[in-house]
C-alpha cells in the first residue's frame, strides 16, 4: 500500500500548485473594480472576527459598561455592515459574470452557503447583544423558528445557547467555508469572459 | 444617533432612511465599479 | 485559439497575463477596510437601547402587567395557547400534512399559570400569611370557580385605576385573585420577579425563556417595538433602533409578511419559511437552472466589466 501522506501531498500539489495558490500574474481581462468586492468582503470578515475576539475576551456585558467596550462593539457592528454590503456587491458581480461557468458551480454554491450562514451568524449576534433589540428579535423570531420545527432545538430565548453558537460554531463554519471558497477560486482560476451569443442549444453554463 | 429614524412610506413599502441610503449607496458603488477604469488604464478611443 | 485560464493542470494554450500582487491587494483591502470601520465606529458608535425588565414593565404599565398575569392564570395568553415547543394547547402551524412544530414536540415546557404566577408567589409568600391564605384558597378552588373569578376580574380591569403604582378595580366577586395579583405586582415592581422567573430555583442560568415569554404575553414590549418600527407588519425585521442601518439583507424574508396571504394566514410563518427555503435552494442551484443562469447573458452587464477584453478581441 503506497503512502497516504505522499498521495495526499501529490494530489494537493496537482490540484493546486503553489503558482496557482499564490499567483503573481492574472489574465488580462481581470481588470475591473468589480473584482475588488470579494477581497473587501474578506477584509471586513477579518475585522469582524478580530473585534469579536476582543468582545468575547471581555465578556458579553463589557460593551454596555465601558466606553472602550462600546467602541469595539461599534467596530464589530460596522464591520458586519461593510461585510454584508460588499458580500452582496460581490454576489451581484459574480452573478452577472455568470462565474459558475467552466466547472465553477461548486465555488458558487459554497458562496451561497456562506451567505446563508452569515445571515444566521448575524442573527445570533443580534440575539447576543443583551439589550432591548435582542429581546424583541428573540420574541419575534421564535415564531418562525418554532413553525419550522427548529425552535424546539434552537431556543432563541436562550441567551447562553445563542451566544455559544454565535461566538464559536458559526465563525468556525464561516472561516472554513471562506477558506474553501478561496481555494476553489484559486484551483479553477478566474472565470473567462462570456463569449458572443451562441445558438440556443448551448447554454451559459456549458461554454468555456 | 439614538433618536428615531425617518421612514419612507411608498405604497406597501416602508423603509428606514438609513437602510434606504445604504441600499442606494450599494447601487451607486456597483454602477461606479462597472464604469470607472482601474488606475493605470487608459481608455482607448 | 482555445481560451482557458492559465493553470498548470490545463494543457491548453494560455491567455495573455499581466503582473498582479495578490498579497498587496489583500493588504490594501485590509487597511482600507480598517480605516473605514474605525471612522464609522468612532463617529457613529452603535445602537444600544437598554433592555426592558419585568420591573420596568410593572412600573410603567401596571394595568397591562396585571391583566397579563390574570390571563396567565386563566390560560388565555398567547403562550398558553401556543402549542409546541411550549405546550400541547395547539397543533401549531401546518401546511397540509406538513406539521414541523408538532413533529419537533414539546421540548421547552412552559406552564404560564404556574411558572409565571403561582410558583413565584409561593416563593414570595414566606412570612406573608395573607398571601399564603390566598394561594391556598385559589389552588383549592374548582376550575369553574377560578374561571368565574378570573373572568370577572379581567372585565373589571378594563376600568382599573392606578394609584401609587398599585392597581385597583371596582368591587366584585374575584375570590383570592386580587390578593395574588397585588402581591405579584409588588414583587415585580421590586425587581424580584425578574430574578425569580430567570433563576427558577437554579443559581446559574442563561435561559431567558420564562421572563421573555411572560413579557411577550403583555402589550408593553410590543408597544415599545412598534414605536421603533420593529414590528413584523412594519418591515421590522430589517430595522434597527435609532438612526442605524438594520439588517437590509433580510428584505426578501420580511417582504412576504407585508402582503397577503402571508400577513393574515394563521400558518404565515411556515409559509414564509418554506418559500424562503425554496428561493434559497434556487439561489444555490443557479448554475443548473435554465433561464436563471442565462440572465447574465441577456442583461449584458458583463460587457461593461470585460470591455477591455471585448475591445481587444474586436481589434483581433
Amino acid at each position: 500500500m503506497s503512502s497516504w501522506t505522499a498521495r495526499a501531498r501529490e494530489g494537493m500539489a496537482k490540484r493546486l500548485p503553489m503558482e496557482n495558490l499564490l499567483p503573481d500574474r492574472q489574465p488580462y481581462y481581470v481588470g475591473s473594480w468589480v473584482y475588488v468586492f470579494g477581497v473587501v468582503t474578506i477584509a471586513a470578515l477579518v475585522l469582524t472576527v478580530l473585534s469579536g475576539i476582543i468582545l468575547a475576551l471581555a465578556g458579553p456585558d463589557w460593551w454596555h459598561i465601558s466606553a472602550a467596550g462600546r467602541f469595539f462593539n461599534s467596530v464589530h457592528f460596522w464591520s458586519v455592515q461593510v461585510f454584508f454590503v460588499f458580500m452582496v456587491l460581490h454576489l451581484w458581480g459574480q452573478y452577472f459574470m455568470a462565474s459558475w461557468r467552466g466547472g465553477r458551480a461548486t465555488t458558487w454554491m459554497i458562496g451561497v452557503v456562506i451567505f446563508a450562514i452569515s445571515i444566521a451568524a448575524a442573527f445570533t449576534g443580534y440575539l447576543s447583544q443583551q439589550n432591548f433589540a435582542s429581546q424583541w428579535i428573540a420574541v419575534s423570531a421564535k415564531d418562525a423558528l418554532n413553525a419550522a420545527g427548529l425552535g424546539a432545538f434552537f431556543n432563541v430565548l436562550n441567551f447562553g445557547q445563542m451566544y455559544g453558537i454565535h461566538v464559536v460554531l458559526l465563525p468556525v463554519a464561516i472561516i472554513v467555508l471562506v477558506a474553501l471558497h478561496i481555494l476553489w477560486v484559486r484551483m479553477k482560476g478566474v472565470v473567462q469572459p462570456i463569449e458572443s451569443p451562441r445558438p440556443p442549444t448551448r447554454s451559459t453554463s456549458e461554454e468555456v | 444617533m439614538d433618536t428615531p429614524a425617518g421612514y419612507l412610506h411608498w405604497g406597501f413599502i416602508l423603509i428606514s432612511i438609513p437602510n434606504l441610503l445604504l441600499i442606494g449607496l450599494m447601487v451607486v458603488l456597483f454602477a461606479l465599479a462597472l464604469v470607472i477604469p482601474l488606475p493605470g488604464e487608459k481608455e482607448k478611443p | 485559439m482555445q481560451r482557458k485560464p492559465a493553470t498548470s493542470q490545463g494543457s491548453m494554450p494560455t491567455i495573455r497575463t499581466v503582473p498582479y500582487d495578490l498579497l498587496k491587494e489583500v493588504a490594501i483591502a485590509m487597511v482600507g477596510c480598517l480605516v473605514l470601520v474605525i471612522v464609522l465606529a468612532a463617529a457613529l458608535s452603535s445602537p444600544d437601547v437598554p433592555s426592558v425588565t419585568i420591573q420596568s414593565w410593572a412600573q410603567a404599565d401596571p394595568v397591562d402587567f396585571t391583566t397579563t398575569a390574570a390571563n396567565e392564570l386563566a390560560g388565555s395568553t398567547t403562550s398558553a395557547g401556543y402549542g409546541a415547543p411550549y405546550n400541547n394547547a395547539d397543533a401549531g402551524q401546518t401546511l397540509g400534512p406538513i406539521a414541523p412544530s408538532k413533529w419537533a414536540g414539546v421540548r421547552q415546557p412552559v406552564d404560564g399559570a404556574n411558572d409565571f404566577v403561582i410558583n413565584p408567589l409561593t416563593h414570595a409568600s414566606v412570612g406573608d400569611s395573607q398571601l399564603t391564605t390566598a394561594l391556598t384558597a385559589f389552588q383549592a378552588a374548582s376550575d369553574t370557580q377560578k374561571t368565574g373569578w378570573l373572568t370577572a376580574y379581567a372585565k373589571a380591569l378594563g376600568d382599573a385605576k392606578v394609584q401609587d403604582g398599585k392597581v385597583t378595580v371596582a368591587s366584585g366577586d374575584y375570590g383570592a385573585v386580587p390578593v395574588l395579583m397585588d402581591r405579584l405586582l409588588t414583587v415585580a415592581r421590586s425587581g424580584g420577579l425578574d430574578g425569580l422567573l430567570l433563576s427558577s430555583g437554579h443559581f446559574y442560568q442563561t435561559d431567558f425563556t420564562k421572563p421573555l415569554l411572560f413579557m411577550a404575553d403583555g402589550s408593553y414590549l410590543a408597544g415599545l417595538a412598534d414605536q421603533q418600527h420593529l414590528s413584523g407588519s412594519q418591515w421590522g425585521m430589517m430595522n434597527e433602533t435609532g438612526q442605524y442601518p438594520g439588517q437590509s439583507w433580510l428584505w426578501l424574508y420580511t417582504v412576504w409578511y407585508q402582503i397577503p396571504p402571508f400577513n393574515t394566514a394563521p400558518n404565515g410563518d411556515l409559509l414564509v419559511i418554506i418559500l424562503m427555503g425554496v428561493l434559497t435552494l434556487g439561489l444555490l442551484l443557479v448554475p443548473f437552472i435554465p433561464g436563471l443562469r442565462d440572465i447574465p447573458r441577456l442583461i449584458p452587464i458583463y460587457r461593461l466589466i470585460w470591455r477591455r477584453y471585448y475591445q481587444e478581441e474586436a481589434r483581433g
